[in-house]
């Protein structure tokens, strides 16, 4: 394989005596659609939040392209064209809809009013509408709170901000866990559009047909490191069932 | 693609303006305060639509109208400013002490020179205690609560070293004719304009700019405003600034009108400034709140006080009905939060 798109080597994340990753490492190509799995606490939200700046590694090397990175903070993550969706999603409840997608990114006026700080709220409604249209993301409203908003519109949300603005890497952490039937193949359908235009994504999920279904790859984390790949056409259900719980090891885990 | 164009999904709109308004708090608030108006000019009529007593009422609630403004940004990042007061104080003698010391002593006749560096002065140790506060909450992660309740006792312990415990009295002249009984476009007191002005440009900051947007966000969600990549302890510090910039400016405003440095009578500034960004529909959680709402917030225990005194009944009961108020429009905020995270 060519030199993947990114890369985590031996990442260790202690969160006071707790080992959340233990060397773990880990790796997404271009235009590739990556699983990862795990049980409960197995870190993977812990690795994603290393990868994606939210949380600093104690130690290990990420590398972009080839290139060792150094993401202190969610903001030189996203400027390098890494966007995340949180488990915990990380939407402002009180804002609407356009504003989640803008934030951080805000379209100003031209003009004097503009360089006061002035926004154009206009253009980024009309812009988010588009988008969300694009990303068959359903909203009745746009102008009302995210936070009065079902579960699933708000997971929606999430990810239709992370997609709209990520060039190199997506991460979501359990994308797909609050929604429905038709909101989930919805949200495969955009992972899968993501892949198509040369991104890479990287999916968290307890829903094994799901990550079968989507995944190109699938790897696993056990107690904090890597335990097992699988090319996902290769992989069975009890494979990966086997590689969480420990029955079946691939790699060293010394 | 026919096929799939009855199944995209329709194109989100904004709700009609009528909904839109039902919604908000500050029309239910502005309908109390309007309701309570026409109480009092039923029960007397020559009463509160009296121009004297008009000018009065809204003379008497500019000062805390511009410190509420900037408590209104400091408790929608779901802060809390409780040094408002005393930073006033503070600030007004700074200023005063800066401008007898320019005259040699005595300010009373001090030219616009002079008064000019005053305003400069009040603004500048306001803003000056608001950045350590800023610091001390966003910086060294210290509770809002805790360092504006130590700001609060120390502005005003500085003010009392200042001035040795006992009010300045050497004001000039001039600013008391110009600001603080001035009126202007036939009859309007300057400091309500200038009140009103503070009030617009607020308003005008937090409803529309990246500032006021980044307000709202950092108090909605801490977390997710910086994983978005706003600087959020930079933000902070720039709100409490504003907090402290405005309560300078109160300072300056409140050395005009009275003439005299008032040390004993800010204590409770900090509390109706809260109580009437409260009133207004801002809310202690943060994440919401607006300038329009605080401005009618601050007049409803303003014209409860004037109407009481009005239609002959104990102004005691002012505090009562206004805690009453209160309790209920934090109350209904609760229960709104409450429907609202249930989904
Ligand atoms: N902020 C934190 N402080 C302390 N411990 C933490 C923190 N975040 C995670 N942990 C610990 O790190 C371990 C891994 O947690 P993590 O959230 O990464 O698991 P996960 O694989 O995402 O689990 P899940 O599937 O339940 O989301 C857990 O033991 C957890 O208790
Ligand atoms: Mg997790």
């Amino acid at each position: 394989m060519s030199t993947p798109l990114l890369e985590a080597r031996s990442l260790v994340k202690h969160y006071g005596s707790v080992e959340a990753l233990r060397g773990a490492s880990f790796e997404v190509a271009a235009g590739e659609v990556v699983s990862l799995i795990g049980d409960n606490g197995a870190g993977k939200s812990t690795f994603i939040k290393c990868l994606s700046g939210a949380e600093q590694p104690d130690s290990g090397e990420i590398l972009l392209e080839g290139k060792p990175i150094h993401l202190d903070s969610p903001t030189t993550a996203r400027s390098l064209g890494i966007e995340t969706v949180y488990q915990d999603l990380a939407v402002a409840p009180d804002l609407d809809p356009a504003a989640n997608l803008y934030l951080g990114r805000e379209i100003k006026r031209g003009g004097i009013l503009g360089a006061l700080g002035m926004l154009d709220k206009k253009e980024m409604r009309r812009r988010a509408s588009e988008e969300f249209a694009r990303l068959g993301v359903t909203l009745q409203n746009v102008d009302v709170p995210i936070g009065a908003l079902s579960g699933g519109q708000r997971q929606s949300v999430a990810v239709a901000r992370s997609v709209v603005w990520a060039s190199k890497v997506v991460f979501m952490d359990e994308p797909t866990a609050a929604l429905g039937v038709v909101q989930r193949e919805r949200v495969l359908d955009v992972i899968r559009k993501v892949r198509d235009a040369g991104i890479g994504v990287v999916l968290i999920s307890h829903n094994m047909p799901e990550v079968l279904s989507v995944s190109d790859r699938v790897e696993v984390l056990r107690l904090g490191k890597r335990v097992a790949r699988f090319t996902a056409g290769d992989a069975s259900l009890e494979d990966l069932v086997g590689a969480m719980t420990g029955a079946l090891v691939q790699e060293d885990v010394s | 693609m026919t096929a799939t164009t009855d199944s995209a999904p329709p194109q989100a709109e904004k709700r009609p303006l009528a909904r839109r308004l039902a919604g908000a708090n500050t029309l239910w608030i502005a309908l109390v305060l309007l309701a309570l108006i026409v109480v009092f000019a039923i029960i007397d009529p020559s009463g509160i639509l009296n121009v004297t007593n008009l000018q009065y009422l809204l003379i008497e609630t500019s000062v805390l109208l511009v410190l509420s403004v900037g408590m209104t940004f400091v408790i929608v990042t779901s802060g809390i400013d409780l040094s408002v007061g005393t930073v006033l104080v503070f600030s007004g003698v700074a200023s005063a002490l800066t401008m007898n010391a320019l005259s040699g002593g005595d300010s009373t006749n001090a030219g616009w020179g002079v008064i000019a560096v005053g305003g400069v002065v009040a603004v500048g140790s306001g803003a000056l205690w608001g950045v350590v506060n800023g610091l001390l909450i966003a910086k060294a992660r210290i509770p809002a609560l805790i360092v504006t309740l130590g700001s609060f006792g120390a502005a005003l312990g500085a003010a009392e070293l200042l001035t040795g415990g006992s009010d300045v009295r050497s004001v000039p002249t001039a600013l008391g004719k110009a600001l603080g009984s001035g009126t202007s476009f036939g009859g309007i007191p300057n400091m309500v304009l200038l009140a009103a002005v503070v009030a617009a440009i607020g308003a005008w900051l937090l409803a529309t700019t990246r500032f006021g947007r980044y307000t709202y966000a950092i108090g909605s969600n801490e977390v997710a405003a910086q994983r978005t990549g706003v600087g959020v302890t930079r933000h902070l510090v720039l709100v409490y600034a504003l907090s402290g910039l405005l309560s300078g400016l109160a300072g300056f405003m409140s050395l005009a009108y009275f003439t005299t440095t008032t040390l004993t009578s800010h204590s409770t500034d900090n509390l109706n400034a809260i109580a009437g960004t409260v009133l207004g529909g801002t809310s202690l959680f943060g994440g919401v709140g607006s300038v329009i709402g605080t401005v009618i917030g601050v007049f409803i225990p303003a014209v409860l006080n004037k109407g009481f005194v009005i239609i002959g009944v104990s102004p005691f009961w002012q505090p009562i009905a206004v805690a009453i108020v209160l309790v209920a429009a934090v109350w209904f905020d609760q229960a709104r939060r409450r429907a609202r995270n249930q989904r």
